[in-house]
């Protein structure tokens, strides 16, 4: 019996084979994976998952493919981080940092999405991939293509960081920049994606691509001994990572892998770019599209497609949002960095900031078992602290030199 | 007659036609009288409760009726009304 039974539109049931496709016929809803639990529960344990690769596909009974992966065999099972240091500062007995700067190949959470997607896409007989990026994606997509032999188009916002456009150029698929922000490449890609056979990771492959989110809470639940968090505090985009670790932790509970999960899901926008969390503050269940500003890009989507769910979420988990200006997102990436030796990129600057406003009011309380999602790699976006880190400290190769410019006295 | 905009997908509904004129002095209105020309579109844009549709925008001269008066939202021969899948887009 197949593990996947159909795809499932999210709002009116409407079921779909598992094909290239994401929105429902009837309704336009999204379309979303369903799973025979009972059958999977059959096979799930513990023991079985802690003897399996040290990667995401220790989890492969509840991933959307029909065989073995083929593409990004070695992405996920990053470190769980215990930070004692930053956990002092804020006040939180019990913190973690799930570390996704150092996920393979591509030093992003994307590179879990991808794994699936890819293997998928192939599955599905696809030759070409692509994505519409805000430089993340498209930087695994591209390292993912490359190793697969697939031939590969990204698309891009004009206004990325340096490295995020480097790391696509280096695997050389087709990169094409595109003059507007992401919701204009969005919207471009869903043209392209109708008239051509690629499979676009995250539109036409999409519900499949959204599933290596719930990874992210496998691995938590796992590394944590099989224990939810109380609090999570996860970045915000489009809204789906928030979602699918919600999902992650239900299944597990759903499945006996866990017992209760009654943990807080909190979500983190950046200011410039909370459309989310503004509609979470207005006490609303829609959100109102915004156009992007803020040096958080990887963040920057104006027009989240998972946004109501994410709002669901929130409210079904009893959690909170907030949003950080573009200061605190500085702020927070070098509180990381100068507390737990971790160089976040700007997102992470988010989550972070978000995590210590949710501490100062008391949102999450001292005892609560944390954990923050940090979903890329600070060296992706130098630029948002290049102007605020200092300079080295210049001196002759001289030790005269270097004791008097550190006071130090003379050595006995 | 107030312009109404047609999505790729309705357009079976409207034999081809991208844009239809629909006389109604607000958007619940402008359902009803589309269904009555166009028998079976009103499914497609309200679910079973009659609520319009979570995933489907429907954009006032660009001004997004939830943030208005929502299927209430009153109508002028010169208005132009969108109505646009939320997810955009692909197959």
């Amino acid at each position: 019996m197949a593990k996947m039974k159909s795809l499932v539109c999210r709002e009116c049931g409407k079921e779909y084979p598992t094909k290239d496709i994401h929105v429902c016929e009837l309704c336009f809803g999204p379309l979303e994976v369903k799973y025979d639990y009972d059958e999977i529960k059959t096979t799930i344990s513990r023991e079985k998952i802690e003897a399996g690769p040290k990667s995401l596909w220790r989890y492969i009974d509840l991933l959307p493919v029909e065989g073995q992966p083929t593409v990004g065999k070695y992405a996920g099972f990053t470190p769980l981080v215990r930070a004692h240091n930053l956990g002092a500062y804020l006040g939180i007995d019990e913190l973690y940092i799930k570390n996704d700067c150092v996920n393979h190949p591509t030093l992003s959470f994307k590179d879990r999405v991808v794994a699936i997607a890819l293997t998928r896409a192939r599955e599905l007989g696809f030759e070409t991939v692509a994505c519409a990026s805000t430089g993340n994606l498209a930087n695994s997509v591209a390292a993912h293509a490359s190793s697969a032999g697939m031939k590969c188009y990204v698309f891009i916002p004009g206004d990325l960081e340096a490295a995020k456009v480097l790391g696509n150029l280096i695997y050389r698929p087709n990169v094409i920049e595109i003059e507007g922000t992401y919701d204009d490449v969005n919207r471009l890609c869903s043209e392209i994606a109708g008239e051509r056979r690629w499979a676009f990771v995250n539109i036409n492959v999409r519900p499949y691509y959204a599933e290596g989110s719930k990874t992210l809470a496998f691995e938590t639940a796992e590394q944590l001994g099989w224990r939810a968090p109380d609090q999570v505090v996860v970045p915000m985009a489009s809204g789906s990572l928030l979602t699918k670790i919600w999902k992650g932790l239900k299944e597990f509970e759903k499945l006996g892998l866990l017992d209760q999960v009654n943990t807080k899901v909190n979500g983190a926008q950046a200011e410039g770019c909370s459309p989310i969390a503004t509609a979470y503050k207005n006490g609303r269940d829609f959100f109102k599209p915004v156009k992007p500003d803020t040096i958080a890009k990887s963040l920057a989507i104006g027009n989240p497609a998972d946004g109501y769910y994410a709002l669901k979420t929130v409210s079904e988990s009893q959690g909170a949002m907030d949003s950080v200006t573009d200061d605190e997102v500085v702020e927070g990436i070098k509180l990381l960095a100068q507390t737990e030796g971790i160089f976040a990129e700007t997102a992470g600057g988010v989550t972070i900031g978000v995590l210590r406003k949710l501490a100062k009011q008391g949102i999450i309380k001292k005892h609560d078992v944390t954990v923050a999602y940090i979903t890329g790699n600070g060296l992706k976006t130098q630029e948002a602290v290049i102007d605020s880190v200092g300079r080295p400290i210049r001196i002759q190769p001289s030790l005269s030199h270097f004791t008097k410019k550190f006071e130090l006295e003379e050595p006995a | 007659m107030t312009k109404v905009r047609i999505p790729t997908p309705l357009r079976p509904k409207t034999g081809g036609k991208s844009e239809v004129e629909v006389s109604a002095s607000n958007i619940s209105e402008m359902i009803e009288h589309l269904e009555t020309s166009y028998p079976g579109i009103k499914e497609r844009l309200c679910d079973e409760t009659g609520e319009i549709r979570r995933f489907l925008n429907i954009y006032l001269n660009e001004e997004d009726i939830r943030f208005l008066e929502g299927k209430n939202t009153p109508l002028k021969d010169t208005d132009e009304v969108s109505i646009i899948p939320a997810i955009a887009g692909g197959r």
